[in-house]
């Protein structure tokens, strides 16, 4: 058993609906119980998806049991086939049904529905929702080609590639099949079928007809690219195209496999990442600590970018997959960190607070603990949020993907201009000490927005300043992990210490702490202060 | 079995059906319940599809650390029961050792532990032995196969039954039974103490304030699906007082009035105590009245508290009720509620999404009542939907609520007509 407060997959059968869902012209029959339908809720809320799921559930019950449940399988796969008219059917059971062995997959073959009807098989108490997605695209494309059933030549011509991965409630899948289809067809190169996102059946049986296959999302379509490889030929790109570098090799070895001229396209980037990143304001970037976790090929790309593009040191990287751990396992050592491989956030959580990152890249639970250490975050995998499909255009791949990232990375940290002006400006009689940079709203002291709120209340509240001198951000709770030696400040090493930048002063504070608890020191002075200063910065 | 039967019990025809049930299971309640019992933790036994549930359904709040948590059963589980025994054990000492103000721990049980018939009663025993005088560990099911959402509350609170103390003399007079928000509490707390009746509430809000019970006690249900803690209770000698549910202004009268004229309050005093309070939410009421007067509403299955929410709607805010669809229909319990509702309505007991999905499409009513599975897609198709779990996570019993229960089914109205996108 696995005490788990949180998980960062849901379990294989969501995997299967996010394929299914993806598609068209599949309905998905699950043999479950009351209650699994919670999934719905899942694409027509965070996706905001305007009808709901293909999938039929059994819902079966406890007085069921006894019974004939495998008789209500077939009676709801009958009435499915019959009310929705779907171009084929695939059918499987969630982890009770999974117990109850009603074999869904022998059932379906039996009940002549006049389509084909595919079963999908998991091992619910070892595998994840990603397993799930990867095992249900190949085992469709596997029975859509009808099983690997020859083809003849491929047509002369120009040459085509499909686009493999994206599904239902995906991280940003919407946009980077839209801005990886314009990059193929500046180079020239046709897509012959993107799926399993808006593709039938049909379509499906159609993947055999190009020329290689790109695999944008490892997760779900690497079993099934390796089977077509292995089948029909295909080769396989798999550079995960995020990031201005990844997305210059991807380039290149697209227009490899289809033999064209990558040269335009790679001598026109229209990125502005890499002026951004080079302009004087960026400086301030440099050497950044970064902490990155997420599915696999997103935390790869993210260190790539981290280190390459913007400058920043990868401080620990990890990842919650561990059917792609190997990659992660191999970037961590090229950064040389650890790479952290677990599904437990707390362990997360606990590496976060231990690495005293200054950006936190990750998901949304790496959000919630970033917020919880008082940490800049930003969101770069699934999974997914009802943040993560925003309204406008705001792809991960390609030359707008690294522009998208720029800003969403860059972001949550304090400018470099703005930076310099606060420290020039700290000593000012009209600048609120504790009133913290404005992009920070989330993390100003709660004192200086109580101040504000009694301002404009009618309450009988005593009339405050306007420049209300607030005390410093209370300290992060990621102190409560250090050691157990109390430390305090002698009245000059304190006097000092208010000296520093208010906005670095809490982490001046920890680090000093931090230093002098390392070191059994009990009371901090000056010579603390500048010695722990000369530490951290050797 | 899908198929639609007419049954006649009362005088009322049920619609029965038995098909995809659109609904959450009973350990949706956790959300609301460990926020409840401050010093209970709700431990799942069961699979990744239930810890995936649960975070789904109680969204943001999974960020703080909650007290609850799901042990996922994993193939090494399911080869022996010994070896799930071991490991229970194995992460109950974990939890208990990280929270030490735990007081009661639920062992919940989940579809694949009773299909693997994981005897939880037998580990809880166990398990409270381990820690006697530290916590006490009880347990009940919440799974899909056996309770559709607000029964898990059910299930609940009927384990606990056991536990609360007996005395013949000073047991609690009167028992307010269902789990309430605590302003609303707060606010009946008020009113009984006006009229001298002493009163406690279940489940209470530390496990250590269990209400003892009596041969005099009576229990007042607060919620309608209490149907097994109703019973175990009876079990133990305690009397229901039979009422209306205490939603709006008509409901939560005659839901006090049950209570006065038990204790011997006289009419004169009950209208002194809640005139001003009665008063107030007519006022509240007005507003949303003009808006939902005539309005026709679709209730699909949910939390089964749709029989008398209709009733409130249709009575006291002349909305039309088209169909009044609910998981389970306790006739007794609901008997007065019953009464109330017109004779043309539908009420339908059970689900078949499809069918169900069909009749208001067909009757395309001004509003529709269905579970964020739902909501979207009927928007889509030009209906207004209200979400029906916020009727369950927002305090809307009691006078002092009637008002903002009426607004949810106002806003998504008004909201159409703002729109001009």
């Amino acid at each position: 058993m696995q005490l788990t407060v949180w998980t960062y997959e849901g379990p294989p059968h969501v995997g299967a609906m996010r394929v299914a869902t993806a598609m068209k012209g599949v309905h998905y029959v699950l043999h479950a119980p009351q209650g699994d339908t919670y999934a719905d809720l899942l694409f027509t809320m965070i996706e905001r998806n305007k009808v709901r799921p293909p999938v039929t559930y059994t819902t079966f019950q406890a007085r069921d049991l006894g019974k004939d449940t495998a008789e209500l399988f077939k009676k709801s796969a009958r009435e499915a086939y019959e009310r929705f008219k779907p171009e084929l059917v695939l059918v499987g059971a969630s982890c009770t049904a999974e117990l109850i062995q009603d074999d869904p997959a022998g059932i379906g073959q039996t009940i002549g529905i006049p389509v084909p009807v595919v079963p999908v098989e998991f091992s619910a108490y070892q595998h994840k929702e990603n397993h799930g997605a990867a095992e249900t695209f190949y085992r469709l494309v596997r029975a859509c080609t009808g099983n690997g059933a020859p083809r003849g030549e491929r047509k002369p011509g120009p040459k085509t590639c499909n686009l493999l991965g994206p599904t239902a409630l995906g991280f940003r899948h919407r946009d980077d099949v839209t801005e990886i289809r314009r990059l193929l067809e500046q180079l020239g190169v046709g897509v012959n079928v993107v799926a399993p996102l808006g593709a039938t059946p049909a379509d499906l049986s159609r993947i055999p007809d190009a020329d290689f296959n790109v695999v944008l999302y490892p997760e779900v379509a690497e079993t099934a690219a390796r089977w077509l490889q292995k089948t029909y030929g295909q080769p396989m790109v798999s550079i995960v195209p995020i990031g201005v570098g990844a997305t210059k090799d991807f380039i290149t070895q697209v227009a490899q496999l289809a033999g064209v001229d990558p040269g335009p396209v790679l001598s026109g980037v229209s990125s502005r990442l890499p002026w951004y990143s080079r302009s004087v304001d960026s400086t301030y970037l440099t050497g950044k600590r970064v902490f990155i976790f997420g599915d696999a090929s997103h935390v790869v790309a993210a260190a790539r970018i981290a280190t390459e593009e913007l400058g920043f040191t990868v401080v620990g990287l990890g990842t919650y997959s561990r059917e792609l751990a190997r990659d992660v396992r191999a970037a961590a050592q090229k950064y040389g960190v650890p790479a952290l491989i677990s599904d437990d956030h707390l362990e997360v959580e606990e590496t976060i607070a231990k690495l005293h990152p200054e950006l936190v890249l990750g998901t949304q639970m790496e959000r919630h603990i970033a917020k919880r250490l008082g940490l800049p975050c930003a969101v770069i995998s699934a999974p997914v949020h009802v943040q993560d499909f925003p309204a406008r255009y705001s792809p991960q791949m390609g030359f707008e993907g690294a522009n998208v990232i720029f800003d969403t990375w860059v972001h949550p940290l304090m400018m470099g201009l703005e930076e310099h002006l606060l420290a020039m400006f700290r000593e000012d009689f009209e600048f609120a000490d504790g009133a913290g940079p404005s992009h920070l709203g989330a993390h100003t002291p709660a004192k200086a927005v109580e101040a504000q709120v009694a301002d404009v209340a009618p309450t009988p509240e005593p009339v405050r300043p306007a420049v209300a001198a607030a005390p410093p951000a209370p300290a992060p709770k990621s102190e409560g992990h250090a050691g157990a030696t109390v430390t305090t400040w002698t009245a000059e090493a304190e006097k000092e210490l208010k000296k520093i930048p208010f906005f670095v002063r809490g982490k001046a504070k920890r680090n000093t702490e931090r230093f002098a608890q390392e070191r059994n020191i009990a009371l901090i002075t000056l010579e603390t202060l500048y010695d722990a200063k000369a530490h951290f910065r050797s | 079995m899908t198929a639609c039967e007419i049954r006649t019990k009362v005088e009322r025809p049920v619609l029965r059906e038995r098909g995809q049930h659109e609904v959450f299971c009973g350990l949706t309640g956790i959300v609301w319940l460990h926020r409840k019992i401050q010093d209970a933790f709700f431990l799942v036994v069961g699979s990744r599809t239930c810890a995936h549930l649960i975070q789904s359904a109680a969204g943001v709040m999974i960020f703080a650390e909650p007290r609850f948590a799901t042990a996922i059963l994993q193939d090494k589980d399911l080869a022996g029961l010994t070896d799930a025994n071991e490991e229970l054990d194995r992460v109950v000492n974990r939890l208990l050792e990280r929270r030490p103000d735990i007081k009661l721990l639920f062992l919940v049980g989940s579809c694949p532990s009773e299909v693997i018939k994981l005897d939880l009663s037998r580990a809880a025993l166990r398990l409270s032995k381990q820690h006697t005088g530290k916590v006490r560990v009880l347990n009940y099911s919440g799974s899909g196969i056996e309770t559709t959402f607000t029964q898990g509350e059910d299930a609940c609170l009927a384990s606990m039954v056991p536990e609360l103390p007996k005395r013949e003399t000073d047991a609690t007079k009167l028992l307010v039974v269902g789990s309430l928000p605590d302003v609303v509490e707060d606010q009946f707390q008020r009113l009984f103490d006006q009229l001298g009746v002493p009163v406690r509430f279940f489940p209470p809000r530390r496990s250590t304030q269990l209400p003892a019970i009596g041969p005099d006690t009576k229990f007042l249900l607060a919620q309608p699906f209490l149907a097994d803690t109703a019973r175990v209770l009876e079990e133990r000698g305690a009397t229901r007082l039979a009422a209306p549910f205490p939603f709006g202004v008509e409901g939560t009268t005659a839901w006090l009035q049950a209570a006065a004229r038990a204790f011997g309050v006289s009419d004169e005093k009950l209208s002194a105590v809640i005139d001003p309070a009665s008063a107030r939410a007519k006022v509240a009421l007005s507003n949303a009245k003009t808006r939902l007067a005539g309005k026709r509403i679709f209730f699909f299955p949910d939390s089964q508290l749709e029989v008398p929410l209709a009733r409130f709607l249709s009575r006291e805010l002349d909305m039309q009720l088209v169909e009044v669809g609910t998981p389970f229909l306790h006739q007794a319990h609901l008997g007065a509620e019953l009464a109330m509702l017109p004779a043309d309505v539908t009420v339908s007991e059970g689900q078949d999404v499809e069918r169900q999905l069909d009749r208001c499409r067909a009757a395309r009513p001004d509003l529709v009542v269905c579970g964020l599975g739902l909501a979207n897609p009927l928007e889509t198709e030009g209906l207004t939907t209200k979400w029906s779990i916020e009727l369950v996570f927002t305090p809307v019993h009691g006078f002092d609520q009637a008002g903002d229960l009426a607004d949810l089914f106002a806003r998504p109205l008004v909201r159409r007509t703002k729109l001009e996108v």
